[in-house]
């Protein structure tokens, strides 16, 4: 391929999806400025290695090296954002069914979520690990299946699905917490 | 002893990501039991909380200009790369070429099995107008969601009148419609919007002589969705999920 026609396929391959990209990576840091940076970087990681990219699902494959550095820039600049979780399913079946169910599940919950407002929403995902909250933002806001979100962490199918769940009950929990608070 | 459905099993029926047996199974299940229903919909709550409350953010015009920046830069240093054969030296230029060539012509078979050639230039051309439509800030020529507008404008612009339909409570508003050109004629492309995603549904009378059924025929990581109905050729392409997209073609054709 000629260079310069590299660069014109390149640019035409990134540019919709720009805006998801960095939208995932001010999700992961948290802040426009090293958004930016982060994006600008993944994009020249992009570019070395186009010629290897085999043209299937750009998306996936942008945001899967937005991701990556994103997490390189977080080991160097804020280790503490990146807590180990522990993707092992509880012992036995019993202990993961319904069993915040008995807790509290109830009309008033379904009504809370749907009055908590901008504020309140983001605060609370952005109080996730971001190992939870980057599956969050694949599937709530880019949609994307669990396929291909487990191409884009890199982490197996039934990871993706556990963290989606633990995720969500975590989100559901920050939000009646805050509720009770207020 | 409960049996209620167990929680991953309940998130992946709210993400679409289960077998029909499956979903029917926990369908039936949503039905009788209250604890279960109940959990279901402070999920559906969250979702639709998440989906339209939450900040999408934008990539700056900053961010933008460093991307252009990036190009202009990788363009001018970029050196012109090294022949294959230096590389390959016991390779000699002809066994490459060959190579080469078999192996376009099995990729233009794969691709040729299940598309006609005139529907494979079709489809980058359909692509590259959606693509273009979103980076060259030209998406709309006329910018309303009323349909008694958007129709109109057509007229005189082009030899057709092109179907529009008001899809704004089935949850694709109508944000314009754009004159432009594809399979060698001016078409009618009409814009909707699905939550942050954007669908350009192009449109011209067929020369095809027989309906053709809905198909999807995909390309990196965008649906397009192609048929054919009394006479006129329907376009749609979208980076919006399959699921989501087929609703839309299903109420387009309604």
């Amino acid at each position: 391929m000629q260079e310069a026609e590299k660069l014109s396929r390149f640019e035409e391959a990134i540019l919709p999806h720009l805006d998801a990209a960095y939208n995932l990576a001010r999700w992961l840091v948290r802040n426009d400025h090293d958004a930016e940076d982060i994006v600008q970087e993944a994009c020249y990681r992009g570019l070395k290695y186009f010629s290897t990219f085999r043209g299937e699902n750009c998306r996936a494959w942008l945001l899967a090296i937005v991701r990556n550095t994103g997490y390189d820039w977080l080991k160097q600049k804020r280790p503490n954002d990146l807590v180990t979780i522990s993707d092992e399913d509880p012992p036995t079946d019993s202990v993961e069914r319904m069993d915040h169910l008995a807790i509290e599940t109830s009309n008033p919950e379904t009504l809370l979520i749907q009055h908590a407002d901008q504020e309140m929403l983001k605060q609370a995902l952005e109080a996730l690990p971001a190992e939870f909250r980057e599956v969050m933002i694949l599937r709530e806001i880019e949609e994307m299946s669990y396929k291909e979100i487990s191409g884009v962490c890199d982490i197996p199918l039934g990871t993706v699905m556990s963290r989606l769940a633990r995720g969500r009950k975590q989100l559901q929990q920050y939000l009646a917490k805050w509720n009770k608070q207020g | 002893m409960n049996d209620h459905v167990e929680q991953k099993r309940l998130h992946s029926y709210l993400d679409g990501e289960l077998d029909l047996v499956r979903s029917l199974e926990i369908e039936s299940h949503l039905q009788k039991c209250q604890d279960c229903s109940q959990e279901y919909r402070n999920l559906q709550a969250l979702r639709s909380a998440i989906r339209s409350k939450l900040p999408y953010y934008s990539a700056p015009a900053r961010l933008r200009e460093r991307f252009d920046l990036m190009l202009e830069k990788a363009a001018k240093t970029e050196k012109p790369r090294a022949r294959p054969v230096k590389s390959w030296p016991w390779l000699g230029v002809g066994v490459g070429a060959s190579l080469a060539f078999a192996l376009m012509i099995i990729w233009s078979l794969g691709t040729t099995l299940w598309r006609t050639p005139v529907e494979n230039v079709l489809v980058g051309e359909v692509l590259s107008s959606h693509v273009r439509s979103l980076m060259a800030n030209h998406l709309t020529d006329v910018v309303s969601s009323d349909l008694h507008t958007v129709k109109p404008w057509f007229n005189g612009r082009i030899d057709f009148s092109p179907t529009v339909k008001d899809l704004d409570t089935e949850g694709f508003p109508l944000v314009g419609g754009r004159l432009d050109y594809i399979n060698n004629r001016p078409v009618a492309a009409l814009v909707f919007r699905h939550r942050q995603h954007l669908i350009n549904l192009f449109t011209w009378p067929t020369d095809r002589g027989k309906e053709e059924k809905v198909r999807r025929l995909s390309q990196e990581g965008y649906s397009v969705y192609h048929w054919t109905k009394a006479g006129m050729e329907y376009w749609v392409a979208s980076d919006l999920n399959t699921e989501e997209l087929q609703e839309l073609v299903r109420l387009y054709r309604e």
